[in-house]
This record gives structure tokens, sequence and C-alpha cells, in this order.
């Protein structure tokens, strides 16, 4: 009885790690493990692995992720992976910091990487950290809302109040006034990435206020904001992926931040190669890792999106620097 | 004075949106504790409601259609849990628990096989109407960001939601069928001398629990917004069951505990947008805290029914 039991469970680990495990061939091997939203989150999870899907692509690639159910389920998995023998292990999401250090600790020959976190100093060497300058692309879509506002005041709506949304609400309100020094900046915290009865209800007090368009960088709260513009036929901007297909005639345009660009660039430059462990490599829109969402045109006139491009032309070549915090926005403001 | 009255429209109307998907619930909480069944899998079962109102929604068109499949979803659990429970005669906390996981696990599988991997529907063509709408708007009878318009431009089911109070509270104190519910959860044992079928009174209460629950959670997925995704439902089925035991398990009871929560957090969006100098965490308390401190300092003590979570088995007191 014992002998089958250990007969099966073998089996079983042979078919998982199978399952999991690269095939042997040219090109990198690069495998991921998704946080608790899966890989068909439609959001990040599953821009990483576009990204990936990608590099099978163009690079030759061999890709595989592991999905998390549940937050305890990083470390066991970025574990199966690494015994799987990728060449390259993400970690997707900053939830993610923990589990993927430990791991690499234990694992000092395998390389790991890291969405959206990073240990500063004490990054290991086997790990590189990828982290957006979100600032960038909402300053961008602050400049178009600064320019299409007609009654001169637009909102922000934010999740939690982490430094990582303080950079779309800096980038953004320095972006409006950018545009528009007059326009004022209505903002709220909803303190939840989940409550979105509270995202609407913010909102719709927000164009209650006479605001005709929000922007907001708050999950699942985002879609009670969208969902009030869309009611009162005002505009919405979308965060982290192009949103307007939730509401095609009011999401005006979104601030994206290409996860799936960081993957593979990054795949791209193993396969030479070259890995930047031990550090943060910043993905900005000089390397195309953020950016407005590509249906922009649908309701933003040319000459608006020609001024956009011309902001982005003198960001890349650093004659604007976005601010990311309070304290950034203050002397921008002062200039 | 006028932007006085335009903020508590505000706040009125706010308290209207949160309070309605909640005040279902609670109603399947007091029918089904009511009839001596503990139900503590109403999240989940307004997780699968969510889910099946956004997605039958989007496939037909029609949000009736919708609100109508999710209640009957939500009725799926409910015998789940009745036969795990009633018949079997299982921990019904346990049971609940149980099927928190299986309401919510089974919608996002159903999900990711019918929307192409995703945990989330799209977005609804069809929502479910406004009534009112027609009385609201540029060149009507009032305009839409006034009082009237913020207080009573409301989606049909925040009205369907008052019906079903005004019902539930007729069925359970003004009908034989009620009187036999609440005489089945105070003492099964006498009510089953009496000829009343225990079992059957309870299966159908819990049904029914899961019935409002469904629709409960399609009253957020396919009214407050437009689709379900997996962070819609996140706690609504517990504050519900808060609710329905601070109501003192009376459908009223529980509709006056629905519509102060969400008032508090009406409240709490009106001070965060006035820019108050609290800190927006302490201030994202507020709902909590004060729905507690009002139900404990003029509520009083509540008493449940006095056979509830007991297991009922049928000749035990022969």
């Amino acid at each position: 009885m014992r002998k089958t039991i250990a007969l099966c469970a073998a089996g079983l680990l042979t078919v998982m790690v199978g399952f999991a495990g690269p095939a042997v061939g040219e090109g990198v091997s690069v495998g991921m493990v998704t946080d608790v939203g899966g890989v068909n989150d439609q959001s990040f999870n599953q821009s990483a692995w576009e990204g990936l899907q990608r590099a099978e692509k163009e690079l030759g690639a061999k890709i595989g992720y592991k999905e998390s159910k549940q937050d305890a389920d990083y470390a066991p998995n970025l574990e199966t992976l690494t015994d799987a023998g990728y060449d390259l292990i993400w970690g997707i999401g900053f939830l993610m910091g923990d589990a993927v250090k430990s791991t690499a600790q234990v694992n000092p020959d395998q390389k790991y990487a890291i969405v959206d976190f990073c240990y500063g100093e004490e990054t290991l060497p086997n790990i590189a950290c990828a982290v957006f300058q979100e600032e960038q692309p909402s300053f961008l879509v602050g400049y178009i809302a600064g320019k299409m506002t007609k009654s001169n005041k637009v909102g922000f709506v934010g999740g939690i109040k982490f430094p990582v949304i303080e950079k779309f609400e800096y980038g953004y309100m320095a972006g409006v006034k950018m545009a528009n020094p007059d326009v004022e900046v209505l903002r709220q915290y909803a303190e939840s990435f989940t409550d979105a009865a509270k995202g609407k209800a913010i909102t719709t007090n927000m164009l209650q206020q006479g605001a005709d368009i929000v922007f907001h960088a708050a999950g699942g709260v985002g879609d009670g904001v969208i969902e009030a513009a869309k009611e009162r036929k005002q505009w919405a901007i979308g965060v982290d992926k192009d949103q307007n297909y939730l509401a095609p005639d009011n999401v005006l345009t979104s601030a994206m931040k290409r996860v799936d660009n960081a993957l593979f660039s990054m795949a791209a430059d193993l396969q030479e190669g070259k890995f930047e462990g031990g550090k943060a490599v910043v993905y900005n829109l000089s390397n195309e890792g953020v950016g407005i969402a590509p249906t922009t045109g649908k309701h933003v006139p040319p000459e608006i999106l020609a001024e956009v491009d011309s902001l982005i032309a003198k960001i890349k070549a650093g004659e604007i620097v976005v601010p990311a915090t309070e304290a950034d926005y203050n002397s921008f403001m002062k200039k | 004075m006028e932007l006085i009255i335009q903020d508590i429209g505000f706040i009125i109307g706010t308290t209207l949106m949160y309070a309605t998907p909640l005040i279902f619930t609670a109603l399947g909480g007091v029918i089904t504790e009511r009839s001596g069944v503990v139900n503590i899998g109403l999240e989940g079962m307004m997780f699968f409601g969510a889910f099946v109102g956004a997605a039958v929604a989007y496939f037909s068109g029609s949000p009736w259609l919708g609100l109508l499949c999710a209640a009957f979803g939500g009725t799926f659990w409910g015998l789940i849990h009745a036969i795990a429970c009633v018949s079997f005669r299982a921990e019904q906390i346990v049971s609940g628990i149980a099927i928190n996981f299986l309401g919510a696990g089974s919608a996002l599988f159903i999900s990711r096989l019918v929307f192409d991997g995703a945990t989330q529907t799209l977005t609804v063509v069809n929502k479910i109407p406004q009534p009112l709408a027609f009385l609201f708007g540029e060149g009507k009878m009032f305009s839409s960001s006034g009082f009237m318009g913020l207080v009573f431009n409301q989606f049909a089911t925040v009205y369907l939601a008052f019906f079903m109070v005004a019902l539930v509270w007729f069925v359970l104190y003004k009908t034989r069928l009620g009187m036999r519910v609440r005489a089945v959860g105070e003492n099964p044992e006498a009510a089953n001398t009496l000829g009343i079928d225990v079992i059957k009174i309870r299966y159908g209460a819990v049904m029914m629990s899961g019935f409002f629950a469904g629709m409960g959670g399609a009253a957020m997925s396919i009214a407050v917004v437009s689709r379900f995704s997996n962070t819609l439902i996140s706690g609504h089925g517990f504050i519900a069951l808060a609710a329905m035991i601070f109501g003192k398990w009376k459908p009223q009871g529980a509709l006056l505990a629905c519509l102060l929560f969400g008032a508090a957090k009406g409240f709490e969006i009106y001070l965060g947008a006035k820019g108050v100098p609290v800190a927006g965490d302490v201030l994202a308390m507020l709902p909590y805290v004060l729905t507690l401190v009002i139900l404990v300092s003029f509520v009083g003590k509540t008493t449940a029914p006095a056979a509830i979570g007991k297991i009922y088995e049928k000749g035990d007191h022969i």
C-alpha cells in the first residue's frame, strides 16, 4: 500500500514538473508566478503573460507560468519553477516581494525578477527589479484632461495612499497644470482597491461639483469611477491598460503601464547574455515601459495629440522631469 | 443653502446605492435564520449571484432575466446548504463556510470558461433601468443633479428592495406560512407535533435566503456597476449578515441597519470630499464605528430565534 502511494506521488510529481518545465531547445526560458489575480486578470498578470508570449514568438523563448490561488502560494510556486529549471523567473506584483527575496536567497545561482518592487541597497545580485515611472503617463493623461475640460475642473480618485499611487496623483496634477494652470483638481482616496460603489459615489460627487473628467488609479474601485462617468455622460480616464473597452464612449484615454514590454525586453536582454541583477531597471517613456492608450485618438483631437507627442519628446530628452511625489510637485509648480 | 440641500441629496442617494444590495441579502438572512438555520454562506451566494446576473444580462441583453437567474443561482447554493444542514444535519457554520468558497470558486470557474479565461465579465449593454429617469434631466421636471435627481433617480432594484422588505414582513408576520417559519425557528419539536413539516419549511427558508442573496449580488453587478469582477463582492455578504443581527432578525430592523450603514458611508465620502483634516483611513472606519455605536447604544439587546443553529432530528422528542 505504502509503495503504491509512493509510486503515485512520484508519478504525480513527474507529471507536474514535466508540465511546468521548459522544453529543451534554443532560446532562453522564462517562467512567471502570477499573484492571486491569475493569468487572465485583464490587468497586470495578463499583461506580463502577453510579454512572455511575445518573447516566445519573436525570440523563440520557452515560457511558462504558475498561478497563485492565495498569498501562501507565492513561495511554493517560485520553488516549483526553480526546480523546473527556468533561466529567469518572475514574480508579478509587489505582493510577492518577500517570497521572491527568500527564494532567491536559497537559490543564489538562479535568476529572478520582480515587477513593481525593489529592495534598495539590499537587492540580491540574482534579483532584477522592474519598476515603472507611472508619473509619466499620468502626466500625459493629465495634460489631455487639462486641455479638454470645459468646466476647468477635473478629478482624481486614488485607491489607497501608497507612494506608488501618489506617483499617479502628482504626475497627473502636474500634467493638468501644465495644460492649463487655472484648472482645479479635485482629489479623493477611496481607501480601498475593491469598493466599486465607493468609487462611484466619489466620482458622482466630483461630477456634481462640476468636474467633467476623472482619472482613477484605484483597481476595482475604478469600475465605479467609469460607471459614474458613463451614467452622467462625462469622461473617465483609465489606468494600467487601455480601459476604453469598458465604456467606449466615456473613457477618454488611459495611463498605461507596459508590464508586457518590461518582461519582453528583459527576456531579450537575457538572450544576449545581459542580466541586470542587484538593482532596479526603470521602465518609462524612453523604453516604452509606459505610455498612453492606443485608443486615445478616438476622442482626443489631433492637435492635442500632437502637443502630447512633443511632451513625450521633451520628457524623453529630460527637458521635463515629471514629479512623482508631493515635494517634487511643489518644486515643479514653482518653476 | 441650495448647496447644502444638494449635499444632503448626495448623501441620501449614496445611502440608497450602498444599502440596496445589502438589504436584499439581509432579508435572505432574516428568512433562513427565523426558520432556525444559520447561513453564513450569504457572501458566497451573493458572489455567485453577481456573476450570474452580469453574465446572463450580457449574453441575453436583458437585465431582468439576469436578475432572475442570479436569484435562482443563489437558490441553488441555498439548496446545497439545506441538503447539508437540514437533511444531513451538518454543522451549519461549516456548511456556510464551504458555500462561501464554493460560491465564489464556481463563479470564477464558470467565468473563465465563458469569458475567455477572464475572472470578470464584459460590460453589459442594458443594465437595470432607472424607472423615474423620465422625470430628470435637461428640460424635464427636475434637474438630474439637484436634490430630487440625486435622491429619486435610482435604479429599479432600489425600489424593489423596499418592496421586498414589506413583502417579507407581511409574509413573516401576517400569514400562516410566516407563522410556521417562525414557529419552526423557535421550537421545531413543538411545531412538528402540531403537524408542521419542519424539514420542508426549513428547505424553503434556506433556499429563499439564497434567492435574495443572489438578487443582492446582481443588484451590485448590473445596477451599481455594469459588470462582474472578482473583487466586486468583497465582504458585502458579511455586512448584510451583521445588519440582520443588528436588526434583531426582523426585516424592518435589517432594513434600518443597512440604511444606517449606507448613510455612514455616504457621510464618510462627503467628509472626504470636503477635505476634512482627518487621515483617510481613519475616516474609512467611520461607517463601521458609527454603525456599531448607534446600534449598541440605541438598539439594545437582541434575541436570536431560540432554535437557531440547533440540529433538528425528527423524532428526537418522542
